[in-house]
């Protein structure tokens, strides 16, 4: 059984603007997940929904169930055991992430006392055990974040989500403050320290490559709903659906020096949540579309063994 | 503050630099209070020269008094130097604690102050910490239910009672309670600080229920500012992210409160707070004439009426001298609450 099923869920906010429109997504357990799409998609929306951490105007729709029970339906008292016990998120910007007047041990400790009842002696020495395993001295739990630099608060950031053994953690933008160098030493840490513990990963970049090197499997997400969905190397070398082509192609390929020099945008901006254009809602930039598209809208449906696309030129050819 | 924002993993400081950072900020606090003190020293000397009227010609004021004796008065006061003679005899004996001597009373300046200290450090001591604590209370639960019934009810009541003139209520209190209106009985004395015949614990109880009103006034009329700036930086701290990194750990609503958000939001308020504690000194003048307090709020009106020279200069030292120790302290706690101050 999949550890995290989500099914048709949906977001509005108060003012009847839908950030994620019918989500359908799974995860195997120790299984990495990755989401992609431009800033605006409802990526971030997602990740938050999955332990209801929106904020009370937001109204939620469908069923995310994790470890087979639903997230949405949920008792507060459970959602609190679930959060962070159940699944732990590594928020993006970790500066901001972190509370300021806390010292990080404190913090990190936080979730063992709450969910463990861990005495504080057992809590410290679990904070240092954390600290080493992502890189950083045990001494350094009585350091404030803004003592830390960025990557060093990010790697602290994924200390505090493995405090508590979640079987699933959920990273959002993990990288995505950090320059370059850093950001591939925290996915490196990142991926190497989900993979050991046998915890589920369910990550949400921008950035396809990353998560493309990083997950089995991909998500691209346009306009509040997955338009492609398959194995990660597939939808990154071979995307189907043309908007998942245009992500694919507006990361340079290392090793392929033509795609360096000629790295392709995709014109246009992402459609306004409150006013989306009718039928397929990327046919304004689509470079292929069809006079129908602008009435129709294609459901997720298989393209190729394992991979679904939503576009009428996949799943009109034979899978 | 030396910055480490964006500097690469390994080359973070580290926590050994910081130990001599905070002596630095401690000297660099004590010695802007000592300037400050200075500075009030000599403002307080020449800001009362100013004022019209002459004091020896006050004292004597319907006594007949030849123009031989005024000589003398003057002479004894030091009032036939020249200023700057005044002046500097004024700075060296200040410096030594010895305020001067009161033209009216004829006794030792700080004496005087002394003597009706307390009662003042008491009452509106008392009234700070009371209202400050209302003020935080209530402008937590307003900022963190903010636009609910509760929220507007709170800030409702408070600004009106903020509007209200202490004197007026003070008054309306006293007939209200003290003289008593239908059947209400007169509850609590209408002025004054003690019934004079207790001893014990029976006097501590008795200084209480003098208490009541003034402070009730006190408060009631001071809690709003506390509340609206308590509130204002909360609501600031509400979007913040770390909010939710405490609330995706689990933690009770009450706990991401009180853990995470208001230990962040408390520093304007804090700053605020230190500056109310600052007018504990001079008190309130008003409220202390309305209920007869026998503080220096009365003394500073007897001394401003003659004018009583040292004795103004004397408790314009001590209330601009609380300000800067309250100030002081303030800036000496910032590092406690805010770990990025003072660093």
């Amino acid at each position: 059984m999949s550890l995290l099923t989500i099914r048709d869920l949906r977001v509005t906010y108060g003012t009847g603007t839908a950030a994620v429109r019918g989500v359908d997504l799974t995860v195997a357990a120790g299984r990495k997940l990755g989401v992609a799409g431009e800033s605006g998609c409802g990526k971030s929306t997602l990740a938050l929904a999955l332990l209801r951490l929106l904020p009370p105007t937001a109204r939620l729709t469908g069923e995310i169930l994790l470890d087979g029970e639903d997230v949405l339906t949920m008792k507060w008292g459970r959602l609190r055991a679930v959060r962070w016990a159940g699944a732990s998120i590594v928020f993006q910007g970790a500066m901001h992430s972190l509370n300021a007047v806390h010292r990080i041990g404190d913090q990190i400790a936080e979730p063992l006392l709450v969910h463990r009842r861990a005495t504080p002696n057992a809590a410290r020495e679990r904070v240092g055990t954390l600290l080493e395993q992502v890189g950083l001295p045990a001494a350094r739990a009585s350091a404030y974040p803004h003592e830390l630099s960025g990557g060093q608060r990010q790697r602290v950031m994924i200390a505090m989500a493995l405090a508590c053994e979640p079987r699933l953690i959920v990273a959002d933008e993990p990288t995505t403050a950090l320059d370059v160098m850093i950001q591939a030493q925290v996915l490196r840490l990142l991926e190497r320290l989900v993979t050991e513990q046998d915890i589920s990963l369910v990550m949400i970049s921008h950035d396809l490559a990353v998560l493309a090197d990083t997950c089995d499997r991909l998500a691209v997400m346009y306009a509040g709903r997955v338009v492609e969905e398959g194995p990660a190397r597939d939808v990154y070398d071979a995307a189907r659906h043309p908007y998942g082509r245009a992500l694919s192609a507006a990361f340079p390929r290392i090793g392929d020096p033509a795609s360096r020099l000629a790295p392709r945008g995709l014109p246009g901006d992402p459609p306004d949540p409150a006013a989306l254009p009718p039928g397929c809602t990327f046919h304004p930039r689509c470079p292929v579309a069809l006079p129908t598209c602008a009435s129709q809208d294609p459901p997720l449906a298989p393209a190729a063994p394992g991979h679904r696309a939503a576009c009428v030129l996949t799943t009109g050819s034979p899978a | 503050m030396t910055t480490t924002v964006g500097s690469p993993a390994g080359a973070a400081r580290r926590p050994g630099t910081t130990a001599t950072a905070y002596p630095r900020y401690l000297a660099g606090r004590l010695g802007g209070a000592a300037v400050s003190l200075l500075a009030v020293l000599v403002t307080s000397f020449f800001l009362f020269r100013v004022l019209p009227g002459d004091p020896v010609k006050a004292m004597t004021r319907g006594v007949p008094t030849s123009a031989g004796q005024m000589a003398t008065l003057r002479r004894q006061f030091g009032l036939d130097l020249p200023l700057w003679q005044q002046f500097t005899d004024y700075c060296a004996k200040a410096l030594t604690g010895d305020l001067g001597t009161s033209y009216q009373f004829r006794a030792p300046v700080g004496e005087l102050i002394a003597d009706k200290l307390p009662a003042t450090l008491l009452l509106t001591g008392v009234a700070v910490v009371l209202y400050s604590a209302v003020g935080l209370w209530l402008g937590t639960r307003s900022a963190w239910r903010h636009g609910g019934l509760g929220d507007k009810l709170n800030t409702g009541v408070a600004l009106t009672l903020w509007s209200v003139p202490s004197f007026w209520l003070g008054l309306l209190l006293i007939i209200v309670f003290s003289v008593g209106v239908g059947p209400v009985p007169g509850l609590f004395p209408t002025g004054g600080m003690e019934s004079g015949d207790e001893t014990g614990p029976a006097y501590v109880l008795d200084v209480a229920h003098h208490m009541v009103l003034p402070v009730l006034t006190l408060v009631a009329v001071g809690y709003a500012q506390t509340l609206l700036v308590m509130r204002a930086s909360l609501l600031d701290e509400m979007g913040g992210d770390y909010l939710t990194t405490a609330r995706a750990k689990g933690l009770r609503d009450d706990l991401v409160r009180r853990r995470h958000a208001v230990p962040n939001a408390l520093l304007p308020t804090v700053t605020m707070i230190f500056i109310n504690l600052g007018h504990v000194a001079a008190g309130s003048i008003l409220v202390e004439t309305v209920f007869s307090w026998p503080g220096l709020g009365g003394l500073f009106y007897q001394a401003l009426s003659v004018p009583d020279l040292p004795l103004v200069q004397g408790l314009f030292v001590v209330f601009a001298g609380a300000m800067i120790v309250m100030n002081l302290l303030a800036d000496l706690l910032y590092p406690l609450l805010d770990p990025r101050v003072g660093r």
